[in-house]
């Protein structure tokens, strides 16, 4: 009687690419669903418009690499980029951010290096930082959540204003993102990193609205959301659990050292945990299998890294949020982790000798 | 940078058989290919990386820069070749790099009197000319083995090829920056040119990348690998148009 031989690892799901695409798509419905209950429709239009410029780059440039469109296309890895980019961009951004972002994000970052699996860098974060640092005005005009705004924003105000730039009542997007004192809201980050520049401490600056009763009012429930699916994803076995552990383990650590040496002028880690992209990028971001590391160790490590320098960016750095910096520089780190953390075969010794 | 062109003399292996003072006739044309295409600095070479991609922001900048560095080019080239008899072999290059630092004076004085805007938009780039390893590279790889006129000649090309990778990168990153072209030509070409700003595309907001550094090393990718495929598609075009032909006799082909 003959065995089937395979080799390992052997206890792993048997799914294609296409059925674990759509399976992470399907987890990034809770987030998107909170996103979209605070801060109104400007996500959801944000994600249709860059899905469809991410398709529509993917199916161009297929042909123009003489692919097969339909098989590669229906692995839904352009959609699912276009999903994390257009979570990623501000609710009323412009339509040509997201436009820019995608066609970027699928012609340059993924097809020129070869495709799906060959791409060295996260496509969607390689987009938003072109994004952040070419339009930096429209990439943090973040809406405040919906009950803190002056203006009611509807579905068709929030059409509008992505593609023309001002609500049907001629409100523009400054305007719009004003509260009832005529000060601009920002995200919780941003307040934060503003209010310590100009010398409150982190108690006063937790005053404002921004900051709801919690941590940071309706962007913790964004980040339980994504938290939630990224846990259904662990359970599914899409994604290995190690990377986000380390990442929060890894920003716990390194927050809790700045709060313990200056509790004044650093947030709380429950607020890192909760504010920003973090949770989306534990779980959705640097998962991602071909831009990260590959050895078991190494996404400890490359989890690790990418946490000390979110701390490092939040609290030092020019900008407000580091998921998207880190993830890169950690991106470009990736080869060198995998060179020291090659596993030991199995019958040989460690370092490669029998 | 100029220790990469200076331990590798032979940046151009073709020139080493051509010490006779006689001239081929192919050899102007050549030297002309080699200097604007096949051997370009900017785009194969790869030399002299830093000007090209900081001062790259704006056409005028790389059209100063791109004239300055022809300028010494030539000068550098035709100096060193008529001193070739008299370099003891084991100084040259410090004596090529006071030719050149020489010449780079001279230029920066004259851009300093004559065209103060772009002197000053360029900055420390124009007297870091002297560092350009495209300089140098030329100096010990064809000058100094080679008579004037032949290294004057490749000093134009090498320089004109040059200038053009300059041009072609300041107009596309003052393009998609600004959506502007020809801006500020008035600093270099004098008050006439004020005219010449032509505002291709109005932008609500410019294009910061492409005006940021990370945009140079991009447009510069893209400038590397569209020249790469033009020669990949001639390549083709040729071995199937002399498939034919191989049949009857053997090819030698010279790699040059």
């Amino acid at each position: 009687m003959a065995f089937w031989i395979a080799s390992s690892p052997h206890n792993h799901i048997q799914a294609k690419t296409p059925a674990l695409m759509r399976l992470v798509i399907f987890a990034t419905l809770p987030g998107i669903l909170a996103q979209w209950y605070f801060f109104g429709w400007g996500n959801l239009l944000q994600i249709a418009l860059a899905v469809s410029f991410c398709v529509l780059t993917e199916i161009t440039f297929l042909a123009i690499r003489d692919k097969n469109i339909k098989a590669q296309i229906s692995d839904y890895s352009a959609v699912l980029t276009g999903v994390l980019i257009g979570i990623s961009i501000p609710a009323f951004a412009p339509w040509w951010i997201a436009a820019i972002g995608s066609v970027f994000a699928i012609a340059v970052v993924k097809q020129l290096y070869g495709g799906l699996g060959y791409n060295l860098f996260n496509p969607a974060m390689a987009a938003y930082v072109l994004l952040l640092v070419s339009f930096p005005v429209h990439m943090t005009a973040w809406a405040p959540v919906s009950d803190l705004m002056t203006q009611p924003v509807g579905l068709f105000d929030t059409l509008w204003l992505i593609f023309t730039g001002f609500s049907s009542d001629g409100f523009s997007v400054e305007q719009i993102r004003m509260n009832i004192d005529g000060i601009t809201m920002a995200t919780p980050l941003d307040t934060l990193k503003t209010d310590i520049g100009r010398g409150l401490t982190v108690k006063e600056s937790f005053n404002n609205p921004v900051f709801g009763e919690f941590v940071s009012h309706g962007w913790e429930w964004v980040n339980l959301g994504f938290l939630i699916g990224g846990l259904y994803l662990i359970a599914k076995k899409a994604i290995d659990w190690r990377l986000p552990v380390s990442f929060l383990t890894g920003l716990l650590v390194f927050t809790f050292i700045g709060y313990v040496v200056s509790p004044d002028s650093s947030a709380s880690t429950m607020f890192h945990w909760l504010s920003g992209g973090t949770m989306l990028g534990a779980f959705f971001i640097i998962t991602d299998p071909v831009s990260g590391s590959t050895t078991a160790k190494g996404r400890i490590v490359f989890a690790l890294l990418i946490a000390l320098l979110v701390a490092v960016i939040r609290k030092f750095g020019g900008y407000p949020d580091a998921i998207a910096f880190a993830v890169l520089l950690a991106n470009m780190a990736v080869p060198l982790i995998d060179q020291y953390t090659r596993p030991r075969t199995y019958g040989h010794k460690q370092g490669g000798t029998s | 940078m100029a220790d990469s062109s200076t331990d590798t003399p032979n940046v151009n292996p073709g020139d080493e058989t051509n010490n006779t003072v006689d001239t081929k006739p192919g050899e102007y044309r050549e030297l002309v290919w080699q200097g604007l295409w096949k051997n370009n600095p900017g785009l194969v070479q790869l030399l002299g990386l830093c000007p090209l991609l900081a001062v790259t922001t704006t056409f005028t900048n790389a059209l100063g820069l791109g004239l300055a560095t022809l300028f010494v080019l030539i000068c550098s080239n035709a100096t060193v070749s008529a001193i070739r008899q008299w370099v003891p072999k084991e100084v040259r290059i410090p004596i090529f790099v006071l030719i050149i630092a020489a010449f780079v004076t001279c230029v920066q004085l004259l851009m300093n009197a004559y065209a103060y805007g772009i002197y000053q938009s360029l900055g420390i780039f124009l007297p870091l000319i002297v560092t350009n390893c495209a300089i140098i590279g030329r100096a010990e790889a064809y000058a100094s083995k080679n008579p004037i006129k032949q290294a004057s000649f490749d000093g134009l090309m090498m320089g004109i090829g040059f200038a053009l990778v300059l041009l072609v990168l300041g107009s596309v990153r003052e393009l998609l920056g600004q959506g502007t072209l020809f801006d500020g030509a008035h600093l270099l070409l004098g008050d006439w040119a004020k005219g010449l700003t032509i505002q291709v595309v109005e932008f609500d907001s410019q294009f910061l990348l492409a005006i940021l550094p990370p945009g140079a090393f991009i447009a510069m990718g893209f400038l590397i690998a569209a020249k790469n495929a033009i020669d990949n598609r001639q390549a083709q075009k040729l071995a199937k148009s002399s498939k034919p032909k191989e049949i009857e006799r053997v090819r030698v082909n010279f790699e040059g």
